[in-house]
């Protein structure tokens, strides 16, 4: 009960919820509940990168490495390719756990380092997680991946190729996933999180443990995208190593960034506005230009291809938004300060307003801001 | 072991070594002086080669010219190119990395990444999806060189690459303008004091880094013979792989890295697998992460944010 009372105040969030409880009720166009569960997948990737970066403050770019990892793990556990079939919902877990300690086995020997050899670390490992399941032919099926993926079954009723119960089934994980993410951003260990991604040095004079904190950050970060693999892989039927390149990475990046680091409800925001908006609004504005530009003779419109700049709007988004509003659309109410307020003068960047002036006087006053 | 096969490889490693080493000054000078890992430089690079294939196929230039007319478009080509670049790494600082100096240290690396993604895309619009062949203006003989042979362009390569090297090193070492930079990285603040105006200061150092990174692009393009928009992400990732090996921050370190890297490559693709290049880089990188945090030339980094 202390939970839901917890939960109550999120009045909108559970007003949303209804409606997608509802929503498969209302359209019946399984195309449409099909992008709903896959946006749905992102969502829960999403939440889980909101943990490493909107939580603890690390950057993560090889994220679909994790989500690579769980997705693999199930396929290989439930399909004709090892003549394995373990059931879905154990190995749900297992996926997710093993994602996990792929997280601590990264972070482990990186995680002492500076934050921001970390990005490039993870950068690294995100080439190599796809690129060893590509050249592992015999034992992940290479190029070709695994295909024929067992569909879940819940108390003898078969999941098929109908989105609907999958749509559910992501459903009902986002909802546990997260209550469960809320109640640990408040525990010890989120405020440990949130304190380490606020000033490291105050955090472990405090007594917080920077490394265990960080670690256990990256691994309940990396545990999420396992959930997100084995349901997504289940749904979709086949894994292939292109589907964990670089590009997905950095959309569920985008996708946090955008809706707001550190905000659970803005980042699940974040990640259904961008799904929806290269999946349907990128295709329908191609289409309405093409058109405009066919009925007004210009053929400028009709050559654009909106899909094919998503990326180059991504980004360029990303740069945008840092400039102007790096706290997101919805941000956390923390996460402003952090993201704009100037450090000390007194660290060993030089801020973008420096004068003689600001150097002489450093000691005594701290200029802030512009 | 075929030993023959080895020197070639080893002629091999330092031709791609020499071009992640000229990458890698760019990484090391900008981590050194503010601190960031500029992950658009690698695109900054490709950029180089995209500039250049355009600037020698509006030159005309084939293999067929005279040698004069071969040699002025490349001499044209080179500096075109170093300049664009250049003016690209200063424009990329000034809107993109400045504003956000001394801000907390995710919103640049985001920004980095996001000036990263849009150079590639735009590349990728430019061009298309596809590798782009790049004129073949200079002849490719190979020398014998014992029981080995080199080839003129991998000479050519090596030579410009170290040319590069030893300007960068006396220009940081030796002038005015390259004391202000190493007095910016030490301790800006002291350096602001002594009159140094720090934000040119950084605004050199990009569009040094940018030059160098330009003139690899070229270099690059006539020695495969094709480009490819994505080039960029992976030279860039390795390159600053071989930044952080040498000592980030150190710029002969970087020029070491580079062709520690080059051999490792190369080595990796000869005796193991060309697919598993990549990851044992990387695997490197992050066991000197573990072993040797400060790279093998490094200065000593503080283990915080």
């Amino acid at each position: 009960m202390r939970v839901l009372g917890r939960l109550l105040p999120y009045r909108t969030a559970l007003g949303l919820l209804v409606l997608f409880l509802l929503y498969p009720l209302i359209d019946h166009n399984a195309g449409h509940i099909n992008s709903a569960a896959d946006a749905a997948v992102f969502v829960l990737l999403a939440l889980g990168l909101n943990i490493v970066v909107g939580f603890a403050g690390l950057l993560d770019l090889g994220y679909a490495a994790f989500f690579a990892i769980g997705s693999y793990t199930y396929a290989l556990a439930a399909s004709p390719f090892y003549h394995v079939h373990l059931p879905f919902w154990p190995m749900l877990l297992v996926a997710a756990l093993t994602a996990g300690v792929f997280g601590i086995l990264l972070g482990a020997p990186t995680l002492r380092l500076r934050g921001d050899y970390l990005a490039i670390v993870t950068l690294g490992f995100g080439e190599i997680v796809p690129t060893v399941f590509l050249n592992l032919p015999k034992y992940t099926g290479g190029t070709n991946g695994v295909v024929g993926i067992d569909q879940p079954v819940l108390f003898g009723y078969q999941f098929g190729f109908n989105p609907t119960p999958y749509y559910y089934t992501l459903i009902a994980i986002i909802m546990v996933s997260v209550v469960a993410i809320l109640r640990l951003r408040d525990s010890r260990l989120g405020r440990a999180w949130l304190a380490v991604r606020e000033d490291e040095v105050a955090a472990a004079s405090m007594g917080v443990n920077l490394v265990a904190t960080k670690l256990t950050a990256f691994s309940f970060g990396a545990f999420f995208s396992g959930f997100a693999g084995a349901l997504y892989v289940a749904k979709l039927g086949v894994v292939s190593p292109d589907q964990f390149n670089f590009t997905v990475s950095f959309t569920i990046l985008a996708m946090v960034v955008l809706g707001g680091m550190g905000n659970v409800f803005g980042v699940i925001a974040g990640a259904g506005i961008l799904y929806e908006f290269q999946t349907l609004f990128l295709v329908d504005l191609t289409q309405w230009s093409h058109g405009l530009g066919h009925a007004w003779g210009i053929p400028l419109l009709t050559k654009l291809d909106f899909v094919n700049l998503k990326f180059l709007l991504y980004g360029l988004g990303l740069v945008f938004l840092m400039l102007l509003r790096p706290e997101g659309i919805f941000p956390e109410r923390r996460i402003r300060a952090i993201m704009t307020e100037r450090e000390s003068v007194a660290t060993e960047i030089p801020p973008a307003d420096v004068s003689v002036a600001d150097a002489r006087v450093a000691d005594s006053h701290p200029p802030r801001g512009s | 072991m075929d030993w023959t096969l080895f020197a070639l490889q080893l002629i091999n490693g330092l031709t791609l070594g020499a071009i992640y080493a000229v990458i890698a000054l760019g990484y090391t000078m900008v981590y050194g002086i503010i601190e960031l890992i500029n992950f658009a430089h690698g695109d900054v690079y490709t950029a180089g080669s995209f500039v250049a294939l355009a600037l020698l196929t509006l030159l005309g230039a084939t293999r067929h010219m005279a040698a004069a007319g071969i040699a002025f478009a490349l001499i044209v080509t080179f500096l075109a190119t170093m300049l664009i670049m250049g003016t690209t790494g200063i424009v990329i600082e000034r809107f993109a990395y400045r504003p956000l100096r001394g801000r907390q240290r995710l919103a640049p690396l985001l920004t980095a990444i996001g000036v990263s993604f849009s150079l590639e895309n735009l590349l990728q619009l430019w061009m298309g999806p596809s590798p782009v062949p790049f004129p073949q203006v200079l002849p490719n003989p190979f020398f014998a060189l014992g029981p080995v042979s080199i080839g003129q362009m991998q000479l050519v390569v090596i030579f410009s690459s170290l040319v590069m090297m030893l300007a960068l090193h006396f220009f940081v070492q030796g002038t005015k303008l390259g004391r202000a930079m190493r007095a910016t990285a030490q301790d800006w603040m002291a350096a602001a004091i002594m009159g140094i105006d720090i934000n040119k200061t950084i605004a050199l150092t990009f569009f040094i880094g940018s030059v160098l990174a330009g003139a690899g692009g070229v270099i690059t393009g006539l020695y495969y013979g094709n480009v490819w928009f994505i080039n960029g992400f992976r030279a860039g990732l390795i390159a600053f792989t071989a930044a952080v090996l040498g000592g980030i921050g150190n710029t002969t370190g970087a020029a070491l890295g580079g062709f520690v890297i080059g051999f490792v490559e190369v080595m990796t693709a000869q005796y193991i697998g060309f697919q598993w290049a990549e990851v044992t880089i990387f695997s490197v990188l992050i066991l000197v992460l573990i072993f040797r945090p400060t790279g093998l030339l490094g200065q000593q980094l503080p283990e915080r944010t």
